[in-house]
């Protein structure tokens, strides 16, 4: 159905490969590298620096996504690569050349704002020519594309209105539709989707995630919601406070968090802090703070002695005995709460003093329902439980 | 469901049809509405629409020589002015019975004075003759017209017949031909001698320099109503204050202060004589000329371009002008075919503001116009206050309005008054 846009069987085998996707891909030689950030910083003041020491390469064909609370610099560095902020310090590269002087309007790299920033004197089919107008493409020719363009989103219909006669949904596609209709190899989007009800939301995410693998661009996506993040992208990078705290595939930041801002920030998320008894390879023995030993895998801690907090995921507690990892470490837990989510139950316990600690489980038909007040014993396979930085 | 239901008005709770009780639940809201607004609007009346209707009157009301010449205009009315023959006795004798009571009266200056508006010298003639006709008597002193003659040869001339004839009318188009330099001649209207038009060419001046005021304003206010738009709050808070500046100082104070400015022995040719760039003997005249009303006006009427202009340039968000220049614009390209084009209500609002008050203003043109850069309004203040020739005021200023009208539904097709944003 679309001609216009080069669709890239490759991209995938562009792609590296990414079981050690932790690792920075700073190597400015990786020559599959397409964007790339070298030790990038960024002051607005003078006085702090928002974004600190940025190291990010990715591939053509790649769906990165920055994800991170607000004001954790997100923003700053997609500006700084679309050439409206200019690096305090660094070299950002495009294409193996770099792109520190060359201005916005030179980069062809395609944006969708937050707020879509439609050009509301112009109607929806002026906006989406607005692009080719200024790189000087023939009338008819930028007929076509507009239109093809506009089918691609599926509103056909709509490019003699204006902006303001439609949805926010609408406007989101438009917005896309205008990135993607000159064809740039890159395309970045702001919180694309943050004005749009949850449903919308939803719907969008799939549609711009297979759009852009049919399309085989690059895409860098910012948004602080966590689900987008994992649904959407190839690699996410964490950000906080200026610095990417972990970059990984989403699986791998959701199983293998590197430290507790990211254990913390991704998914849900049990922590039990207490201090390393031993390290035997590769698990190691925490005591917790009110005396009881667990089972944890060791991550950010190297001796015995160190402060730590383990990590645990919900679903990967476990409180049927019959279903218990022979030799784990159990503790002791009480029911506060039990609460019916329909295809889970959710329970909260009251785990070493802490009562903040919640256990998923699947509602299955063999599966127990626990009562408030009940004492339980809980485990988990001592690589569930990380342990992390302090 | 039943097709009587379907179709049928729908009935409210208590039987009434809905589209009735709801009217009578509105109306209740909009005379309590109106209640609110009585007083205000009884003020506006009084004190905006019914001057300008008053004026709008005035300038075709013409009862003065009806009511004053009652039984001579009927009696005219028999007269033709192209049989070149003075009127009949008859004529003279109604003049002579209608002066007798205007004298009493002491009307009859009055309707020389207005008379004279039309043609010069009438007003002494029914003053002077007013004294004498006090001594007729009606009833023995006849016949008149030669007694009328005698007393002053003016009461023979065709004109002066024909004066009061033309304007014996209750109304009168005369005040409009005279503000557009015409007159009431023999066949209808025809244009004033060339020594007498001066109308047409105010007017065309009054337009032409609003018109370049308004530009010149234009061109000074959108960078700095960009400039206060982009600047960081508090930053653009402590300029506006520059702008509003002239607001706080008297308009007399700043007229008066472009006079120091630009007189021939002003700070301008002085400093330009000082620094040798022009000789002494031949400094510029920037003052009592176009130039100078011009300079002034537009420094005087800034604030009211800048303000609209400032207020629309700060709704345009700047991520427009990103989105252009991401989507491959220049510079000046994002700027021309993005920024621009949602500044233009600004504009067009400023414009608007800028050019009525120009065309209105007279103070400033009055204190440095000279006889060049004087605006029609100067003559409408003329007619009020030295003349006293309100009817002609009125007929200039209905022009105005008109003008000012006409340019507004121009203004609306071309633009759209809907993409006007005052504030
Ligand atoms: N134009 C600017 N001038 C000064 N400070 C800014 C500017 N833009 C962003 N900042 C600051 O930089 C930090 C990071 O902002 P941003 O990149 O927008 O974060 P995010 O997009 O992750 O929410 C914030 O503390 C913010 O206050
Ligand atoms: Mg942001």
């Amino acid at each position: 159905m679309l001609g216009m846009f080069t669709s890239s069987d490759k991209r995938r085998a562009n792609l590296p490969d990414f079981t050690n996707g932790e690792t920075l891909l700073a190597d400015g030689a990786n020559s599959a590298a397409f964007v790339e950030f070298e030790r990038v910083q960024k002051s607005y003041d003078g006085e702090n620096l928002v974004v600190k020491d940025l190291n990010l390469s990715m591939p053509k064909g790649e769906f990165l996504t920055m994800l991170g609370p607000s004001g954790s610099g997100k923003t700053t560095c997609l500006m700084m690569l679309a050439g409206f902020e200019t690096a305090t310090h660094g070299d950002i590269r495009l294409g193996g050349t770099s792109i520190n002087n060359i201005p916005p309007h030179k980069r062809g790299i395609g944006m969708v704002f937050q707020n879509y920033a439609l050009f509301p004197h112009m109607t929806i089919a002026e906006n989406l020519s607005f692009p080719l107008e200024v790189r000087k493409i023939g009338k008819s020719d930028r007929e076509k594309k507009v239109m093809r363009a506009l089918d691609m989103v599926e509103m056909g219909a709509f490019g003699g209105r204006r902006p303001s006669q439609l949805s926010g949904g609408q406007q989101q596609r438009i917005a896309l539709a205008r990135a993607l209709v000159f064809e740039p190899e890159l395309v970045l989007m702001d919180e694309p989707l943050g004005a749009l009800d949850k449903q919308l939301r939803e719907k969008m995410q799939f549609e711009i995630t297979h759009l852009s693998h049919r399309l085989g661009i690059t895409v860098v996506y910012v948004t602080h919601d966590q689900t987008e993040a994992l649904t959407m992208s190839d690699r996410v990078a964490v950000f906080e406070d200026g610095r990417i705290q972990q970059l990984a595939p989403p699986d791998k930041l959701y199983e293998e968090p590197q430290n507790s801002f990211v254990a913390q920030f991704i998914g849900e998320n049990n922590t039990l802090e207490g201090t390393v008894k031993e390290i035997k390879g590769e698990t190691c023995l925490v005591q917790l703070d009110n005396g009881d030993l667990i089972d944890a895998k060791p991550i950010n801690v190297s001796q015995a002695g160190e402060r730590t907090r383990v990590s645990i995921r919900p679903e990967r507690v476990e409180y049927n005995k019959d279903r218990m990892p022979e030799g784990a470490h159990t503790l002791k837990a009480e029911v506060m709460e039990f609460i019916y989510m329909g295809d889970i139950f959710r329970t909260r316990l009251k785990v070493a003093g802490k009562d903040d600690f919640f256990v998923k489980t699947r509602n299955a038909p063999d599966q127990v329902r626990l009562k408030p007040g009940q004492q339980i014993e809980i485990g988990w396979l001592a690589e569930d439980c990380r342990a992390l930085d302090a | 469901m039943s097709d009587i239901t379907d179709t049928g008005p729908v009935i409210a709770a208590d039987g009434t049809p809905l589209k009735r009780s709801l009217a009578r639940a509105l109306r209740r809201q909009k005379i309590r509405a109106l209640m609110l607004i009585a007083p205000l609007l009884l003020f506006v009346l009084l004190t905006f629409i019914m001057p300008i209707g008053d004026m709008l009157f005035r300038s075709v009301e013409n009862n003065i020589v009806m009511d004053t010449l009652p039984k001579t205009v009927v009696a005219l009315q028999d007269w033709d002015p192209d049989s070149g023959e003075p009127p009949s006795e008859a004529v003279y004798a109604a003049l002579a019975a209608d002066l007798k009571v205007a004298v009493e009266a002491k009307r009859h200056t009055r309707l020389g004075t207005r008379l004279n508006y039309e043609l010069t010298g009438i007003s002494s003639l029914f003053r002077k003759s007013g004294r004498q006709i006090k001594k007729w008597d009606l009833a023995q002193d006849a016949p008149f017209k030669a007694k009328f003659i005698d007393m002053n040869d003016g009461w023979a001339k065709i004109a002066v017949w024909r004066t009061i004839k033309t304007y014996s009318p209750k109304y009168t188009n005369g005040y409009f031909l005279n503000s557009i330099d015409m007159q009431k001649g023999t066949d209808g209207a025809e244009a004033r001698p060339e020594n007498q038009q001066i109308y047409i060419t105010l007017f065309k001046r009054t337009m032409f320099m609003s018109m370049v005021i308004t530009i010149s304003c234009i061109i000074l206010a959108y960078p700095v109503a960009w400039i206060l738009a982009n600047l960081p709050a508090r930053t653009s808070n402590m300029l506006m204050i520059l702008v509003l500046l002239p607001f706080w100082t008297s308009l007399l104070v700043r007229t008066s202060a472009w006079k120091v400015m630009l007189q021939q022995q002003g700070v301008i040719n002085e400093t330009l004589v000082w620094l040798g760039l022009v000789a002494d003997d031949a400094r510029l005249v920037m003052i009592n000329n176009q130039f100078g009303t011009i300079v002034a006006m537009t420094h005087i009427l800034l604030p009211f371009m800048i303000l609209p202009m400032y207020s629309v340039m700060q709704t345009i968000q700047p991520t427009y002008l990103r989105a252009a220049k991401s989507l491959g614009a220049t510079n000046w390209t994002a700027f021309w075919r993005v920024y621009f084009p949602q500044s233009i209500p600004g504009i067009g609002a400023g414009s608007i503001l800028v050019f009525i008050l120009s065309i209105g203003y007279y103070i400033t043109p009055e204190l440095v116009g000279g006889t060049k850069g004087v605006f029609i309004s100067n003559r409408i203040a003329f007619h009020i206050s030295s003349s006293l020739n309100w009817g002609l005021a009125a007929a200039l200023g209905a022009i105005l309005l008109a003008v000012v009208l006409v340019l507004y539904w121009a203004y609306d097709k071309i633009v759209g008054i809907d993409n006007v944003k005052l504030g």
